[in-house]
């Protein structure tokens, strides 16, 4: 077997050196019951052509974004990833190294862990940031939990235009930490007034910008009566390209933001592994979750870093832990790194302004369809179209003909018959002008 | 010793400033078009001032990273020996197949019909786990092992409230891993340490009397984190059933049993396992992870949506906690979980077959007890007999010599090894637990064992007085940096680059 480098000739010196007379002695301790005696029902061992071929033929059963005009968001996108990146993320020293335990042999990872805390916090204007969580669903559910120990209140407010698989996660999260969910129901357009349900019990509301919806909303106001209150707000941010254009949440007054980084780095992996995001004020360091690097300084004086503030986490706390996580996203926040060092502060604009460009064209050409309502007043690169049908089996119609149109609301809102007309429509960098026309052309053909 | 050089390099070691210290600004990596004129839709909502991003060019990004990456220790470089984190070899098949674009460059949210080969990845992954685990069920979402454990207890919480039965404790070793009891905590459960016998293994006995109408659950690591297999194990399951708790069992060393051991043939009902440790996905210096749960017929009704069914239009995907997922403990990530992890892990099983992952387990546990053999001598085991798949030695034999484990592990990185996992599990003085994996080269432990004798040999000749303490104090001394001060960064915590004054005046 290529993977493994043993012989039998070492297997029987080593057995030897070790004074037993076969492998069975080695799991004596194993009660014989559980001993399985032969091959388990599993096919054996293939050659490295022959799981390709298998594994590409599973793969060309799908129909791969790339392949097709695709305006899927709703948490995920598609965007462009330098080569340079992947090419980075596989150098091995990166890819099989572990959490960086010895700091004198992993400065590299933790270095690139201080640049990537030091870009999510300029991102989203808050003064820290970790060095990651699984996902921005759990990053979301973690800050509903921060903000409950900063806070040592029991109730949170969450808006209806929070992606609801977040939602989802806060409430599973929540169900057994004595979490009181206040969630708002899905609102396309706006009319929630959070602010009326901030009381003196309420640890923190927690609202999306871009919100679900696509819609592109100032909470400062909010904060202010979140901060009055003695509530904090949480800001969850699922398409981290927004804030090369728009106002970051921590000029809005946010206390944390959660968010997903998939778009900067990361392929769309069907959903995983994806990258959360975790930041906060300074105050309240002591309570965040997960890891952070820090700059200190070796026994000659010469500056380094290394894991810090560990009396937070669960191999120190155990169960006074602020988080039970453990291993968390450092690869695809690698690949976050390189890809915001590679646009920078000026690629990072051009490539925002190209993503709302594109956006705008996408929603008005759709507008212009009869019967198609644009839901927004103000997006970035997604955006909400009301249809005169159900979405769901237009999406599937055009897929059928090769083209991903949407995120038909009813995914992830079944059964809501007031919200099956809505599809969520995102444009990326990605959409060229001619998938905007074959995108138009066949949702007019299917609505005839 | 030589002078220091003028660069501050030295050959191969090369320092490297961070990003924020090399702008060139308005410099960009990536060449994009400016969007002809259009009328915009920010409604008055777009930033204010720069962010504060620095700009460099394509090559300087890939020399930058290039060189940091020279600053790390790897499985690829060099044996990885952390007991408890499984650092076996990374197959780079894995790697091209996870970046096929049909598994790549799939959204989560296309029509079902579109990704029925991604559904029946996931789909055959789980089938391999349930026939190497021999349980029923498995819970395909959680993101890593720390999640599969949430996902676990939350669904033994599940399945006693549904019964009626309120408990309020679980069990847990003291030689757990730190999961563990902060998982219990996050489901709400108060956290009781149970003893150890003077075997390394669960004092049976104490455990039984711990065992009440009020344990909700056990949660234990098997092998144990001493190397050390439950030799009691069909009796605890026992009384913990006989109690009325359910066995949860922390699966991160798996490695020493797949392919030979069925978990589910121990009396287990809910075992998560790491794709990044048994399963060779890679550690990417922290994650990404996969922590998929194997649950027992009692406990999947509560597994976490989203799952798979067969239906006549082939696969589909239950995502929602309402029928026919009416008992689920609801969703723990988003979309459908760590999709990457499955394919690399899949490739991992089916390169393997039946055979060659039972192999695994014997060699791994074959290269332990090797090492454990050779060096039972120099360094002090802590339990005696045969181990599984890690040895565990505490610092007996650093006993009058002034080195400390910490100083120990530190001289190894001088020899070009990365060190154990140090002071854990907390049951043993200053532990070093040695987990080789099957990766290793009977001639790669062989070199390790010299290393790991002459380094035990130097202590000793301490107490002679012929030998120096100091040494290993000061050591490391051929990495990038020396030993770093970890007191000092968690009392003046620096999270994040800051500009100096003068650059901030530059900026605005």
């Amino acid at each position: 077997m290529r993977y493994l480098p043993l012989t039998d000739a070492d297997r029987r010196d080593m057995l030897a050196s070790i004074g037993v007379a076969s492998i069975e002695a080695l799991f004596a301790d194993v009660p014989e019951a559980a001993r399985h005696p032969g091959l388990l029902d599993l096919p054996r061992a293939m050659g490295e052509l022959e799981v390709e071929r298998r594994l590409a033929a599973m793969a060309a059963k799908n129909l791969n974004a790339g392949a097709a005009p695709c305006f899927l968001g709703g948490g995920a996108y598609r965007h462009h990833v330098p080569a340079a990146v992947d090419h980075l993320i596989q150098r091995g020293e990166f890819l099989t190294s572990y959490t960086p335990y010895q700091p004198e042999l992993a400065q590299g990872t933790l270095q690139y862990l201080f640049e990537f805390q030091t870009q999510v916090a300029l991102l989203t204007g808050m003064e820290v940031a970790n060095a990651s969580l699984y996902d921005g669903a759990t990053s979301c559910a973690e800050a509903v939990a921060m903000a409950h120990r900063v806070t040592r209140r029991n109730r949170t407010v969450l808006s209806g235009g929070l992606h609801p698989q977040y939602r989802a996660v806060c409430e599973t999260y929540g169900q057994f930490a004595g979490v009181e969910l206040l969630a708002q129901d899905a609102a396309p357009g706006g009319g929630e007034d959070l602010a009326a349900l901030i009381d003196g019990e309420t640890a923190c509301v927690v609202v999306q910008n871009p919100d679900f919806w696509g819609e592109i909303r100032d909470y400062s106001a909010l904060a202010e009566r979140c901060h009055a209150a003695g509530a904090l707000l949480v800001v969850v941010v699922t398409e981290m390209l927004s804030l090369g254009l728009i106002l970051p949440p921590g000029e809005m007054g946010a206390d944390i933001v959660a968010a997903e980084g998939q778009s900067f780095g990361n392929a769309l992996n069907f959903g995983g592994p994806y990258l959360g995001l975790f930041a906060s004020r300074e105050k309240f360091v002591r309570q965040m979750p997960g890891r952070l690097v820090g700059q200190t300084i070796d026994a000659e004086g010469a500056r380094g870093w290394v894991l810090t503030l560990a009396t937070r986490e669960q191999h120190i706390r155990r169960e006074k832990a602020t988080s039970n996580i453990c291993t968390n996203s450092g690869l695809c926040a690698l690949a976050f790194t390189i890809h915001l060092a590679l646009l920078g502060e000026a690629g990072l604009g051009r490539l925002a302004r190209l993503n709302h460009a594109t956006a705008v064209a996408a929603a008005e050409r759709l507008a212009a369809i009869p019967g198609v309502a644009l839901v927004n007043e103000r997006f970035f690169n997604e955006f909400t179209v009301r249809l005169p049908s159900p979405a769901a089996p237009i999406v599937e119609a055009l897929a059928a003909q090769g083209i991903l149109a949407g995120v038909p609301v009813s995914r992830l809102y079944p059964g809501r018959v007031e919200l099956a007309d809505l599809l969520l429509v995102a444009a990326t960098e990605m959409v060229m002008p001619q998938d905007i026309d074959c995108l138009a052309a066949a949702l007019q053909e299917v609505l005839r | 010793m030589s002078p220091p050089t003028i660069s501050g390099n030295r050959g191969l070691q090369i320092e490297e400033p961070l990003l924020f210290e090399q702008d060139s600004p308005g410099h960009c990596g990536v060449d994009l078009p400016e969007p002809e004129p259009f009328r915009e839709r920010l409604g008055g909502l777009e930033r204010r001032g720069p962010i504060g991003l620095p700009g460099l060019s394509e090559p300087q990004i890939v020399r930058h990273f290039t060189r940091l990456s020279q600053k790390n220790y790897a499985i690829d470089s060099g044996l990885y020996p952390l007991g408890s984190c499984t650092m076996k070899h990374n197959p780079r098949l894995n790697e091209k197949l996870a970046r096929l674009p049909g598994f790549a460059d799939l959204h989560p949210l296309q029509p079902v019909a579109s990704v029925q080969g991604a559904l029946e990845l996931i789909d055959m992954t789980a089938h391999w786990l349930k026939v190497l685990t021999g349980m029923p069920a498995i819970a395909m979402s959680p993101a890593a092992g720390a999640h599969g454990e949430l996902c676990g207890i939350m669904a033994i919480r599940a399945a006693l409230e549904a019964r009626g039965d309120r408990r309020l404790r679980l069990l847990v070793p003291e030689s757990a891993h730190g999961t563990n009891p902060a998982t219990a905590a996050t489901c709400g459960y108060a956290v009781e340490a149970i003893p150890a016998n003077s075997r390394g293994r669960v004092d049976l006995a104490a455990l039984k009397a711990q065992l009440d109408g009020g344990v909700a659950a056990l949660m234990l690591t098997n092998p144990n984190t001493c190397g050390l297999f439950e030799d009691e194990i069909l009796e605890i399951a026992a009384a913990v059933h006989g109690a009325g708790a359910f066995f949860y069992c922390d699966g991160a060393n798996f490695n020493a049993l797949v392919g030979r051991v069925r978990p589910g043939d121990l009396g287990i009902d809910a075992l998560h396992m790491n794709l990044h440790k048994t399963f060779s996905t890679p550690h990417g210096g922290g994650g990404p992870g996969s922590g998929p749960v194997a649950l027992a017929a009692e406990l999947a009704p509560y597994a976490p949506v989203p799952w798979i069914v067969h239906g006549k239009d082939g696969f589909a995907l239950v995502e929602h906690a309402e029928a026919p997922a009416a008992h689920s403990i609801g969703r723990l990530k988003g979309f459908h979980g760590q999709i990457g992890m499955f394919v690399r892990a899949l490739a991992y099983m089916m390169s393997h077959g039946s055979d060659g992952l039972r192999q695994i387990a014997e060699d791994a546990v074959l290269n332990a007890n090797y090492l454990r053999a050779r060096l039972s001598d120099v360094l002090t085991l802590s339990f005696p007999g045969a181990c599984m798949h890690e040895v565990l030695f505490d610092d007996g034999f650093l006993k009058d010599t002034g080195v400390t484990t910490l100083d120990f592990a530190k001289a190894l990185i001088d020899e070009g090894f990365h060190p154990m996992t140090m002071y854990f599990p907390l049951v043993v003085h200053g532990a070093l637990l040695i987990e080789p994996t099957e990766s290793e080269s009977k001639a790669s432990l062989d070199q390790f064992i010299a290393v790991l004798r002459g380094l035990a040999e130097r202590a000793q000749s301490i107490k002679t007085g012929a030998g120096d303490a100091a040494h290993f104090r000061a050591a490391p001394s051929l990495t990038p940096r020396r030993r770093l001060d970890e007191t000092e960064a968690a009392r003046h915590p620096v999270l994040r680059w800051r500009p100096t004054p003068l650059q901030q005046q530059a900026a605005e």
